[in-house]
């Protein structure tokens, strides 16, 4: 009986390594292609990354030595395997646009575009998930046509406008909401950067002026990103919950006498969740990757413009930095969507 | 659960309807909305962007001045005195006593010394103003020396105009730094180039309090400064790239300064009675490059007639009022030398004429490589628009700037769209570049701007480098006079723009000084009432 249980103790064990094993392997493969796409990319567009370094106006001198120093009279494999080697000793290289280590940089802009895609979907799916329901429950009625209107309204209306028109009527006019950048100029000092999430920074060390500061500075642009995974997320649940709603066991809950409510938020809305958490999750990394324009408009120091600016100049350290982060958060909420599909699936039970 | 739910959202609310209570800035702190993301370094021996040069103005003295009210005359700054040998090879600066790094320590010759000698051992991009001088890393040392704590003595390898000399060392590369401050932060002989990046080790207005890339730099005055203490205790520069967020900004008084406002935002701030703007003639030239390996282009009469096909009035009136003035030659306002002559305006006929002439009475087809950004991108549609009423098919190819400026360098572009920033305050920065072509093969070791539009001038490139070795400065800005005109006639350059910058302050905030250079836009005068 003992040997039994340990036998096929090992064997789990075995089997979740073995699982475990594959899953390490896929991560790695894939962040290699990664590198490695990301790499020829940057080598064959038609931009000169020593520029970046030295200006327009340098000397040949001076322009010769930038080169030798970025390693780019080497041939390209041999450019590829060094940063590679590095990597792996944890050295991303320092970008030569800010002179400062890719690790450094990407720390301060990364929580920024954090705090702000985790605002944006969580008004995504708080106002998002009940739009798509409602949609879904009084289909080709008036609650679904102003669920369409929305959706289509968020997704159509460029986010530049958008962003411009918001601040012009929330800010400028109405003064509810702080205008671009992340915090006052009055209270910049107040938070020690920690976390570099200002909100929890602020909250940790109780400056709740400073956090409500930072928050009225927060709400617009994350609302405006809200609105956008608001249309996506709403629509996607429109038609999950018409799938779930003409399946048998909601007319069998309906014959037994449960109330409407329960039937539609309990039982169909949580078999509409499982494939629902692939597409909040999907809006949530795109929203990680960070927002160009609405960086741009809002003044907002994120990942997004730090990556798109690096790539215009050439950058390759910070491009490929950044590259590596955006796909690491793509497989980090793959898995966490992996797991929680697992938990909130009730076939899964 | 739920109570959990509603007391967060109840806090959010609270949260919310409480930030109508706003911060504004403090009165003592100027606050400034700024593109800064050019900045690739604080180090004053290697920053030559806009932004990066700018701080360095705020934050070091230099040897030598330009006296900004009277048509930027050199003056002495740190150099309290200076004599030059009478076959002008040989300087000899008197310091001024007292001066202080914000240290504490004093500065002496000996950190004039070590300023020189790690901006020209360095060799960073601006380090050619002070290299093209004969100093190299291994004669730095004789060439540049202290004579006491108070003197010190340069020779320059050639007999040039003291004028060029002189101007040379007000730019941001001849700061002086604190030569105790960064032998301590030195790391593998960096003369400590990676800690300057981003701090600061200088005597004057202000020092760097903190910087962070792509988003801000905090600079704190320095009450011991030896022209007084600065009018403001601090001065914050946000990165707002967006030109309407920062007219938003000012509006609202979030910042006492918007710096980057286009030709639309400042026309709608006019309304607004309490916002003033300041503005200055800055060095910028806009201009079309046409490369001469083109056999088109290479024809003089279709170079004369592509300047007779600008519309220049117009493109200011539409596209870049208050931002960029009309200015057809290649000294900009405010230069030794410059001149106001603008001998061409839009003329159709003429044009067609000349391409007749040129065996093109039907025009021809030829490419232009556009920086996709506004407003070069709005005046490139503009000219293709003008050019067509001659016949010539102008096709714009948009890009992102470093990949138009790639080509461009390597010289397989038609025309190139550009715009050129002097690098010091002398008539020799603009002329060199559009004027001197000293070898046209492809691997010259000077890649000037007549070089890369392909333009062989082995007379004029002798008169521009006999005009650095003109000792008399009246004979010298004749000689730049004349140039400029033979200049306007034949180059392959059509000059349309000088750029000014403008900023716009918002209620009760006064005193920014915007002077013709980076080198010369200076805070330690603004006040806020």
């Amino acid at each position: 009986m003992a040997t039994a249980t340990t036998d096929s103790l090992s064997a789990h064990s075995f089997r979740v390594g073995r699982i475990l094993w594959r899953e390490l392997t896929t991560i790695a493969i894939t962040m290699f292609g990664l590198l490695l796409i990301t790499f020829l990319i940057a080598r064959v567009i038609p931009i000169d990354p020593v520029l970046a370094v030295v200006g327009d106006n340098a000397k040949p001198d001076v322009y010769e030595a930038a080169r030798t120093e970025l390693g780019l009279d080497k041939p390209l494999w041999q450019q590829f395997a060094i940063y590679v080697g590095k990597v792996f000793t944890g050295d991303f290289g320092k970008s030569v646009l800010t002179s400062q280590p890719v690790l450094t940089d990407i720390k301060r802009v990364f929580p920024a575009t954090l705090e702000l895609a985790t605002l944006g979907t969580l008004i995504g799916i708080v106002l998002g998930v009940p739009l798509g329901v409602l949609a879904a429950v009084y289909q080709s009625r008036w609650p679904d046509q102003i669920a369409r209107f929305i959706g289509l309204f968020g997704y159509s209306i460029p986010i530049f406008w958008l962003g411009l028109m918001g601040l012009l009527l929330f800010y400028a006019k109405l003064g509810w909401v702080s205008g671009p950048g992340r915090i006052s100029v009055a209270y910049q000092d107040f938070v020690n950067p920690v976390t570099g999430v200002i909100l929890l920074d602020a909250a940790m060390q109780g400056e709740w002026d400073a956090f409500r500061n930072a928050l009225s500075h927060l709400i617009l642009p994350s609302a405006l990103l809200g609105l956008f995974s608001l249309a996506y997320i709403s629509r996607m649940t429109r038609s999950f919950m018409i799938t779930e709603l003409q399946q048998q066991y909601v007319i069998a809950a309906r014959v037994k006498g449960m109330s409407e409510a329960r039937v539609i938020w309990r039982h169909a809305l949580r078999n509409a969740m499982v494939p629902l958490l692939t597409v909040i999750a999907l809006s949530y990394a795109s929203l990680l990757e960070g927002s160009v324009l609405t960086e741009t408009i809002f003044a907002w120091p994120g990942l997004g413009r730090y990556i798109t600016n690096s790539l215009l100049n050439a950058d390759m350290n910070a491009v490929l930095g950044g590259t590596l982060v955006v796909g690491a958060v793509f497989i980090g909420i793959n898995l966490l969507t992996d797991i929680l599909g697992r938990l909130v699936d009730p076939r899964a039970r | 659960m739920r109570g959990i739910a509603k007391r967060i959202a109840a806090t959010a609310f609270v949260a919310l309807m409480a930030t109508a209570a706003y911060a504004q800035t403090p009165k003592d702190t100027v606050v400034m909305a700024k593109q800064i993301d050019d900045i690739i370094s604080l180090d004053p021996a290697e920053a030559f962007e806009f932004s990066g040069v700018e701080v360095g103005a705020n934050v070091y003295d230099k040897l030598m001045g330009v006296d900004l009210a009277n048509k930027n005359a050199l003056i002495g700054e740190l150099a309290q005195s200076w004599t030059v040998t009478p076959d002008n090879l040989t300087y000899a600066f008197k310091l001024r006593p007292g001066v202080k790094f914000h240290s504490g320590n004093p500065l002496t010759a000996a950190d004039v010394v070590y300023s020189f000698q790690r901006a020209v051992v360095l060799n960073k991009s601006p380090g050619f103003i002070l290299t093209q001088f004969g100093f190299t890393k291994d004669n730095v040392l004789e060439k540049i020396k202290a004579v006491d704590d108070s003197t010190v003595q340069i020779t320059v390898s050639k007999p040039f105009a003291p004028s060029f000399f002189l101007n040379c060392l007000t730019s941001g590369v001849a700061s002086i730094v604190d030569s105790k401050v960064v032998k301590a932060n030195e790391k593998d002989g960096d003369f400590g180039n990676a800690w300057l990046k981003a701090n600061s080790a200088g005597s004057g207005a202000y020092s760097v309090r903190a910087y962070r890339p792509n988003e801000q730099y905090a600079l704190e005055a320095n009450p011991a400064w030896y022209k007084g203490a600065p009018k403001n205790k601090r001065v914050i520069v946000r990165h707002v790239a967006e030109p309407a967020s920062q007219r938003l900004l000012l509006e609202k008084g979030d910042v006492d300064y918007a710096r980057n406002l286009s030709k639309d935002q400042l026309a709608a701030i006019k309304s607004r009675p309490e916002i003033t703007v300041s503005q200055g003639d800055k060095g910028y030239i806009l201009y079309l490059g046409l490369n001469q390996k083109n056999p088109n282009l290479a024809k003089p009469e279709v170079r004369e007639a592509l300047k007779w096909l600008v519309d220049y009035e117009a493109l200011e009136r539409n596209i870049v009022q208050g931002t960029y003035r009309q200015h057809q030659a290649f000294l900009p306002n405010g230069f030794l030398g410059a001149i106001t002559d603008k001998p061409y305006k839009y003329d159709v006929a003429k044009a067609k004429e000349l391409l007749a002439k040129a065996g093109l009475p039907n025009g021809f087809t030829v490419t232009m490589d556009v920086r996709s950004v506004n407003p070069i991108n709005d005046i490139a549609q503009a000219i293709q628009a003008g050019w067509a009423q001659a016949g010539v098919k102008l096709e714009l190819l948009p890009g992102d700037g470093k990949a138009t400026l790639t080509k461009y360098r390597a010289r397989t572009h038609d025309i190139y769209i550009g715009q050129w920033g002097p690098d010091y305050l002398d008539p020799h920065t603009n002329a060199e570049t559009f004027a001197i072509n000293e070898n046209n093969a492809e691997d010259a070791r000077s890649k000037t701007l007549a070089w890369r539009n392909a333009w062989e001038i082995p007379e004029m490139t002798k008169t521009t480098l006999a005009a650095v070795l003109e000792p008399d400065s009246a004979k010298r800005a004749a000689t730049y006079g004349a140039l400029q005109r033979e200049h306007q006639k034949v180059s392959p350059f059509v000059i349309m723009f000088q750029q000014i910058e403008v900023a716009a302050a918002g209620k009760g905030v006064s005193g920014f000084i915007i002077g013709p250079s980076s080198d010369t836009n200076l805070y330690s005068g603004i006040v806020k009432n």
